[in-house]
């Protein structure tokens, strides 16, 4: 065996140090990465979403667009007035209702509505969608994003949660442009 | 004062910093590279530690908490003894880095400082822009207010759109499934620890490789640089004709940084602190919001581009031009440095500037968008009313409330989403107004739904009378002969 290929003591030993404190490294890595991430993992399987109320049906006259707000269901004590969350409620009869979020669907600025048009229009890039929420004109690829809604006992609840963006709202239902022509 | 040198002494016996800061200080730089052209570098540097300073400053009274932030820059504003000025100082301070970091990076780009053996230091300059860049958006998120809210939201709507991992990026970007409490403090841990930790690294190792590589000399036409001999003759230029950056060189940088300095005050003083504008309150939702000037360019490009594109040039777009940056070095990283023999970096520099500076001013008055209460406030200018019948006023009153004046202008007053409405019947029949009323298109949204036949009717014939005096409106071809009546 020749000089080259004898580990010393002290190699060995700083060899085994180098590979101790990398198995250190990854086990406190562990905790970290879902740390980090634990944004994402809690939302799992629609874990942020739920039924909330948006106040009494009578409160929506039937044929109307009103704006409603709702409390976020996922709260943290520092969020103040930010978990208060926007949206449209269109009542077109009976229990029949339609609500949009407020972001507009281009880049998520809050649309407004205009009842004499009939009209909502974004303030940001000039994206409008008509009543229904279907896409009008301007840059929005897609109509409004719209909340589940379901009537019980009077009430009208939507299912909410998220910031509705353009690439990710398993929850919400996509709406596309009307037919051309 | 033996007593001071003694203790000075006895400091360095143990630190030995003082030989090698007297090095770095004296080393010599080529008498032509101090020039006015290459203060930008050390007036970034300055402000950066403005920034650092005014930043800690800020720390003591801001609180990052989505319930009491918008409250904590009121008080800086108005109770905390000049804290608004403290507050103003950095955020012009802010405005300025990102102006003198560009300058820099120009001036760098048309002198040649990039090519050989410049290379990395670029490299690191590149990463300093993107964090610098980092720093103004993020600052921006900490003034909590309306317009960081919805500019989170679009930050947000932007993240999304890529593909697969889009909405985990989101959630991560905002520490959960809404911008609230969560989404602040992550932004203030990454404006407050995490970028500038990473600036002063970076900072510290492009500050030793200028001094260990030495400053571009100034580049001569003709002067190629050769990577075989640049070394050799780069040192035989500051043993020739060099000069000890201190004392000799170091003094228009001084200037400079302090010319700076004095501007930033001046600015704070004079145009006071930024916002906060309404409270972060997501109900509210009477505001356009819009991003601070640096980024005013991207948020008239998003209106601009077309759909389809929009997406592909979001996400590709910006990979692209980073990758750019980084490999010029390796591109062109010998031959000729002087921007008098590089038309094309000239004419690249200039392309930049303008698209960039035509979107910001396009920014500026933003007529791509709505004008929301144009319907209710900006009135017809009588002289269009002057002299017209019962039909046509009623048609007037109809343009009016079904808010047609948020997006077209009449007399220079409306919105300027669609076209201006002034000599609307010169160009279109009466047919095709109505059609063009009823069914929309070409980016205008159909009314058919929204307008009864009678206000039809009264809308176009209104519409019909916008003409300039002495030209008559446009009429269907085929019925002039018959000399029959719209």
């Amino acid at each position: 065996m020749s000089d080259e290929n004898l580990i010393s003591r002290r190699g060995l030993f700083t060899k085994i140090g180098v590979l101790f404190n990398g198995l250190v490294a990854v086990a406190i890595a562990v905790p970290i990465v879902r740390f980090l991430l634990s944004s994402i993992t809690r939302g799992r399987g629609n874990a942020y979403l739920s039924w909330v109320s948006l106040g009494r049906t009578s409160e929506f006259p039937e044929g109307e667009t009103r704006l409603a707000t709702f409390r976020n269901p996922y709260v943290m004590p520092t969020d103040g007035k930010t978990v208060d969350t926007a949206c449209w409620v269109r009542r077109i009869e009976g229990d029949q209702f339609q609500v949009f979020a407020i972001n507009c669907a281009h880049l998520g600025c809050p649309v407004r509505w205009f009842a004499q048009s009939g009209l909502f229009m974004c303030p940001c890039h000039g994206g409008a969608y008509y009543r229904d929420g279907s896409r009008a004109s301007g840059p929005p690829e897609r109509g409004l994003f719209e909340y589940p809604n379901k009537v019980e006992n009077g009430l009208i609840t939507i299912q909410a949660g998220e910031l509705p963006t353009p690439g990710a709202s398993a929850a919400l239902i996509g709406k596309n442009p009307p037919c051309a022509g | 004062m033996r007593w001071l040198t003694q203790i000075g002494e006895w400091f360095d016996h143990r630190l030995q910093l003082a030989a090698p800061i007297r090095d770095a200080a004296e080393h010599r730089v080529p008498r032509n590279a101090s020039s006015w052209f290459y203060v930008f570098g050390s007036a970034a540097l300055t402000v950066f530690m403005l920034q650092i300073v005014t930043g800690i400053l800020l720390a003591l009274i801001y609180v990052p908490s989505a319930s009491e932030a918008w409250s904590s820059l009121q008080a800086l504003n108005h109770d905390v003894a000049l804290g608004w000025f403290i507050r103003a100082m950095h955020g012009w301070g802010s405005n300025f880095m990102v102006a003198i970091v560009l300058i820099h990076m120009v001036q760098v780009f048309l002198f040649g400082a990039y090519k050989f053996p410049r290379e990395l230091t670029w490299i690191i300059g590149v990463f300093l822009l993107l964090m610098t860049l980092g720093m103004a958006f993020s600052g921006q998120v900490l003034r909590f207010d309306q317009d960081a809210y919805w500019g989170l939201g679009i930050g947000a709507s932007i993240a999304s759109r890529v593909p697969i991992a889009g909405p985990m990026i989101v959630k991560l970007m905002l520490g959960g499934p809404i911008i609230a409490g969560a989404t602040l403090s992550r932004f203030f841990a990454l404006h407050v620890f995490v970028i500038p930790g990473m600036l002063i690294g970076f900072v510290c190792l492009h500050v030793l490789m200028v001094l260990k590589l030495g400053i571009n000399e100034w580049p001569m036409p003709g002067r190629l640089v050769k990577r075989a001999t640049y070394e050799r003759e780069y040192h035989e230029l500051t043993k020739k004709d060099g000069e000890p950056f201190v004392p000799d060189a170091i003094w228009k940088d001084m200037f400079f940084a302090a010319f700076i300095l004095i501007a930033v005050a001046a600015c704070a003083i004079y145009f006071g602190p930024f916002g906060p504008s309404g409270q972060p309150d997501p109900t509210v939702i009477q505001t356009a919001p819009k991003p601070d000037y640096f980024f005013l360019w991207l948020y008239a490009l998003l209106s601009l581009l077309p759909p389809s594109m929009e997406t592909p040039a979001l996400l590709i777009g910006p990979v692209v031009a980073i990758i750019g940056l980084l490999l010029l070095p390796f591109l062109s990283g010998e031959g000729e440095k002087s921007w008098k023999r590089r038309p094309i970096a000239v004419l690249t520099v200039l392309l930049i500037a303008i698209t960039l500076g035509t979107f910001t001013h396009l920014a500026g008055f933003t007529p791509w968008s709505p004008h929301m209460s144009a319907w209710s406030g900006d009135p017809v200018p009588d002289r269009i009313l002057h002299g017209t019948t019962a039909l046509q006023r009623q048609g007037a009153l109809v343009f009016q409330v079904k808010q047609c004046r948020n997006c077209h202008s009449l007399g220079d007053l409306g919105g300027q989403r669609g076209p201006a409405l002034d000599n609307v019947a010169v160009r279109l029949t009466p047919d095709q107004l109505i059609r063009q009323v009823i069914q929309g298109g070409g980016n205008m949204p159909a009314y058919g739904k929204n307008l009864s036949p009678a206000e039809t009717t009264a809308l176009v014939s209104f519409l019909e009378t916008l003409h300039p005096e002495g030209q008559s409106p446009a009429r269907e071809a085929a019925l002039r002969e018959g000399g029959m009546q719209p």
